[in-house]
């Protein structure tokens, strides 16, 4: 297959040009969808390309608008609405999780709705408490909604693409220090099919499963990790709902030990609900019990510090693992996490 | 009458100007700061909208109480919130007046009235609004003061707490700061009906528009909205025109985007707050020395400041957990 490498913006924005060239029901809105940073550069051009009437700034109104992006998809159109921030989706709750995931259920399997929330997540730089939530788990909890979590420009354009061609709700988190990660993309976009984890990188000791950003941070870890002795498996779930459980079983009956990193929150996240598959499906393979690392369980605070003890790391990740294999944190220089984001938006 | 009351009606024009000064210089101090990476957080800043904040917050009494936004910085001074813990705040320092939890964008000062602010858009309209209930069923005697932009009247709570607080004639001043733009999004590219103060006529909310730039404008109908509420006629609307100067957030300018109506740079310069009243204050018979002493006295307030943010400890790492829930008792 051709390759170009792509950062993951461009993998984005490669991936909706290619959606909405072959299929004209498909559009997008959301606020800022039509300005100048057009969302991290994912929709640059649009506007010049598709026509306002595909390509449309909203009024500030998630709640209504996201019952609109519902209603369009229920009428025949593709929908894919942006939103800068995944907190914002706090508003439209009710319209996500008692309409758009209902649907099909509610009749009976007649109809359905076939809608992407594109929404960006994540830490950085004094965003503080409202701006910096992961809420996957969220939406993991209900039935009827499924979600992704692009790690690489890869994963970004083939999910993307596979969630638009998808006649269910997705919910696709976008993390904001990803970006500017390059990586090779098929020259045309091709669908990524949901539920497929990938190893990110082999090891016998124990399993890391992490996604999104902190995917890149447990790769980190591993290096540094396999540089003192530790042979760490990195596994990135890629879609949270459907979860490739096999995928995950698989390498803790390899490795006997798994952690689990979120971007979120770990009480009745995420990686609860890993911990819990193993539990309950691999219980035979563990050889210590699981560990779960995720932000600290208070609000995101916006000092320096205090910001830096909130979010798990590369660091804390290595120091969990040694933790775990009941051997001392070396003495040599942690990985640093590497944010290259500054503010202000 | 109070002596403090008295002194500020002797001299309102002058103490709008201290106001709006105090406001300029800190975010002028901001903006500098900016690229040294200490200020560790977004900025969402006021300038050219400091007539809003200084008006409405000389208008009301000890012990009303405000409810404002992400862009706080403006309401947050004019208030009296003390000036070393808003840079201790921006430097995510342990003295800020969130503790360096909040950051730019949940500016707190309750002892003056202020009482937060939030980055979620019109968040704050339905808790002023309940705010303004407890007043009424306490049988206070306060007012509530809810600020927001022209991008905060799009969601539905705004409808919703307005037809609350009309129905159950709350004592709430809703005040609306039109600076002509939501992030990049133009009013007339969200709303057909651009003269925001009608949009909740049929409710039963009575709106006007007046002009933002001019302090003695914003503090003179703000005190008569402020009054009638007290006095139990219930809710308005005020909404008042103004310019953002910055970009939406962060210290640098746009004025050459796609986004802004070629004359903004023009108007915003033309209508600026603190020329327009220092223009009154001359034409009053103000001489320049008494407003050059205001301009280094304020100086001197925000180096203070400055120094203050500088000098003050961050939080420790352990203090992370600290104040999620309040104790009981
Ligand atoms: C519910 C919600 N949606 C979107 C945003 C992103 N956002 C931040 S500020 C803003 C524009 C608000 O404009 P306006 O109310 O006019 O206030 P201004 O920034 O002009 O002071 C938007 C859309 C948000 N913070 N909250
Ligand atoms: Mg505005």
């Amino acid at each position: 297959m051709k390759t170009k490498r792509l950062n993951y913006g461009q993998a984005i924005h490669a991936a909706l040009t290619h959606a909405m060239e072959k299929d004209p029901t498909v559009f997008v809105m959301g606020i800022g969808v039509d300005d100048h940073k057009a969302v991290f550069g994912t929709t640059r051009g649009f506007v010049e390309r598709f026509g306002r009437a595909r390509v449309f700034d909203t009024p500030i109104s998630e709640g209504a608008m996201t019952g609109i992006a519902v209603g369009a998809a229920l009428g025949g159109m593709r929908p894919v609405h942006v939103h800068i921030r995944a907190d914002f989706l706090y508003l439209a709750m009710d319209q996500l999780l008692n309409i758009a995931a209902k649907w099909s259920s509610m009749s009976g399997g007649r109809a359905s709705v076939p809608l992407v929330i594109r929404a960006v997540i994540g830490r950085s730089w004094g965003q503080g408490a409202q701006h910096s939530q992961s809420p996957q788990s969220m939406f993991m909890h209900v039935p009827g909604i499924k979600v992704a979590m692009p790690t690489t420009p890869a994963d970004a354009q083939g999910l993307l693409l596979a969630a638009i061609e998808d006649p269910n709700p997705v919910v696709l988190l976008e993390h904001r220090l990803l970006y500017n990660l390059v990586g090779d993309v098929p020259a045309t976009p091709v669908a990524v099919p949901f539920g497929r984890a990938v190893v990110r990188r082999e090891g016998a000791d124990l399993t890391i499963v992490a996604g999104s950003h902190m995917a890149v941070e447990s790769l980190k870890a591993a290096e540094f990790l396999a540089k003192h002795g530790v042979s760490a498996e990195v596994v990135d779930p890629v879609t949270l709902v459907p979860l490739d459980r096999d995928a995950i079983l698989r390498s803790l009956a390899k490795t006997g030990r798994l952690l689990v990193v979120d971007s979120s929150w770990t009480t009745c996240g995420a990686s609860a609900e890993i911990a819990a598959l193993a539990a309950e499906k691999g219980f035979d393979s563990l050889a210590a019990p699981v560990r779960r690392l995720g932000m600290q369980p208070v609000v995101c605070p916006v000092s320096k510090p205090l910001e830096k003890a909130f979010y798990p790391n590369a660091e804390t990740i290595a120091a969990e693992a040694f933790s775990m294999l009941g051997r001392p944190f070396p003495d040599a220089p942690a990985p640093e996490l590497v944010d290259d984001f500054k503010g202000p938006f | 009458m109070s002596p403090r009351t008295a002194r500020k009606l002797a001299d309102v024009d002058l103490t709008l100007y201290r106001l709006m000064l105090r406001i300029r210089r800190a975010e002028e101090r901001i903006v500098a700061l900016y690229p040294s990476d200490k200020i560790q957080s977004p900025v969402h800043l006021s300038v050219g909208q400091e007539a809003v904040a200084a008006g409405v917050s000389l208008a009301l009494a000890d012990g009303d109480r405000v409810h404002g936004t992400y862009r706080g910085h403006g309401v947050y001074i004019a208030k009296g919130g003390d000036l070393g813990r808003l840079f201790a705040e921006l430097y995510g320092k342990d003295t800020g007046c969130a503790r360096g939890r909040g950051g730019s964008m949940h500016l707190t000062a309750p002892e003056v009235g202020l009482v937060g602010c939030s980055a979620i858009v019109a968040s704050l309209i339905p808790v002023a609004t309940g705010d303004a209930l407890a007043e009424k069923m306490r049988g206070g005697g306060r007012v509530v003061c809810s600020l927001f932009g022209d991008g905060a009247i799009d969601e539905g709570v705004f409808y919703e707490s307005v037809n609350f607080a009309v129905l159950k004639s709350l004592p709430i001043v809703y005040v609306l700061e039109n600076n002509g733009y939501a992030i990049h999004s133009r009013v007339p590219d969200r709303h057909k009906q651009t003269e925001l103060f009608r949009l909740t006529e049929g409710l039963g909310l009575r709106g006007r528009r007046y002009d933002g730039n001019d302090a003695r404008v914003v503090y003179k109908t703000m005190s008569a909205a402020v009054a009638a509420a007290r006095r139990g006629k219930g809710p308005v609307l005020l909404e008042y025109m103004t310019n953002r100067w910055h970009e939406h957030v962060g210290p640098g300018t746009d004025f050459q985007e796609a986004y802004r109506y070629p004359k903004d740079r023009e108007r915003a310069l033309r209508s600026d707050p603190l020329k327009i009243l220092a223009a009154a204050l001359a034409r009053r018979g103000e001489s320049r020395a008494r407003l050059d002493a205001v301009a280094a006295e304020i100086a001197g307030e925000v180096d203070a400041a400055v120094a203050f943010a500088e000098s003050s400890p961050f939080p420790r790492a352990e203090s992370l957990r600290e104040g999620l829930y309040v104790e009981s008792g």
